[in-house]
């Protein structure tokens, strides 16, 4: 019997559940290795070479050198791994949220400011098909 | 005999602890948020706690996937603050207290909790914000503190049940202790937040403050909320609340504690910022 995953009915929202961990280990221990400042500096001089090193999707590579987040979730990325990247970047972690959304950072950190995202509307999928 | 005097409840935003390294804590933005606390750092002065029971979330600073512990109680004499990938905060190593801890676990064990025990761990922003929220930028921390970190990152992560029942099973554990300890224990994290997704940014204020009100009236109810409800009202990362439980848990049962101060506000960066202190009320 499957097992039960009733979270998949939210949208705009990707849990990182046993099976995304599954699909993103080489991924996210990758972005682990960045927590070394040496790490870093190789990742910065050659992204390519030091992604090769690790047995990562190519799909997963091309995720991490076009900074789509999204797409990494979806290979099974979970977002405090992947903020190393963007601490690697130098970004804040308002502006690695607001980079998902589709907004530009000055529009998210205004929605911010006037009170966040309403659940209204963003609870089911079938709510957002409407 | 120690005793759990109070809880404290608090966000543990890592953009708070930035702010207050970088000096930022005058500024309108974090002012808000900082006022918040003033009451609590004059009250903690007075209450003057021996041990901080601390419970938190790593975030993939000191567990990578390689182990994944659900709760991993901090038994060792002192624990480090991570390099987080900004820098290493510039607060005080945290001092814990290995004898109290052993003393935590073979009790908490024995009362079916199979907890891991971490004699070396780095700790996080998950640790060191509530503190500096409540010590401001001291040379070193004025108590002990045991570290307990929950896995809310990889699921399934822990029920909000499993955690109130953990909470107490904490208190059982620290009134059976000898020595005369004034303990308080912390839940940290949430409240409502998302950081992934197209749907990040979402707050959820009204099911905060319900949170709240719950929290402190009825533990027992609220510890029987799902999982996909956190999710669903108060964003991916508003599941960090279920460590909230752990703390009311380990509160005197069937009582209702003295509501100390409360506080709410939005936003820090990506956040809404509760905080809560409670007190056992003497009978």
């Amino acid at each position: 019997m499957a097992l039960e995953k009733p979270y998949k009915d939210i949208p705009g929202t990707t849990i990182f559940d046993s099976e995304q961990s599954r699909k993103g280990y080489h991924l996210n221990q990758f972005c682990m290795s960045l927590m070394k400042a040496e790490n870093r500096e190789r990742f910065k001089a050659d992204e390519r070479a030091y992604l090769d090193e690790w047995p990562m999707t190519e799909d997963q590579k091309l995720a991490v050198m076009s900074r789509d987040l999204n797409r990494c979730m979806e290979l099974g990325g979970n977002i405090y791994f992947l903020a190393k990247i963007g601490a690697t970047d130098g970004l804040s972690f308002q502006q690695m949220a607001g980079s998902m959304t589709g907004m530009t950072e000055e529009e998210y950190r205004e929605m911010m400011l006037k009170g966040g995202r309403s659940p209204e509307g963003n609870r089911y999928l079938h709510e957002q098909s409407k | 005999m120690a005793k759990i005097n109070a809880s404290v409840y608090t966000s543990h935003v890592p953009a708070i602890g930035a702010a207050l390294d970088l000096g930022k804590s005058e500024e309108p933005y974090w002012k808000k948020v900082f006022d918040g606390y003033e009451f609590s750092k004059q009250w903690i002065k007075e209450s003057k706690p021996d041990v901080i029971f601390l419970v938190y979330n790593d975030h993939a600073n000191n567990f990578s996937l390689e182990l994944i512990p659900t709760f991993a109680l901090g038994t060792g004499e002192s624990f480090e603050p991570s390099d987080e990938g900004w820098g290493k905060r510039p607060v005080p190593t945290v001092q814990g207290h290995p004898d109290l801890a052993a003393h935590i676990a073979h009790s908490v064990i024995q009362d079916d909790f199979d907890l891991t025990l971490c004699n070396k761990m780095e700790v996080d922003h998950g640790l060191t914000v509530p503190l500096s929220l409540m010590f401001g930028q001291p040379e070193e921390w004025p108590c002990k503190i045991i570290p307990l970190h929950v896995n809310v990152v990889q699921y399934p992560v822990p029920s909000g049940k499993r955690c109130y029942e953990l909470g107490k099973a904490i208190r059982r554990a620290v009134e059976s202790y000898g020595e005369d300890l004034n303990v308080q224990i912390w839940g940290t994290g949430g409240m409502s937040h998302q950081l992934q997704g197209p749907r990040a940014g979402l707050i959820n204020a009204e099911w905060d403050n319900k949170f709240l009100d719950r929290l402190i009236n009825d533990p027992e109810d609220l510890s029987k909320v799902s999982h996909v409800e956190y999710v669903r009202e108060a964003g991916s990362e508003g599941i960090e609340l279920v460590m909230w439980l752990i703390a009311r848990g380990a509160m005197d049962e069937g009582k209702t504690p003295k509501v100390t101060h409360r506080f709410f506000h939005v936003p820090a960066s990506n956040t809404a910022v509760g905080h809560l202190i409670l007190e056992n009320q003497e009978d």
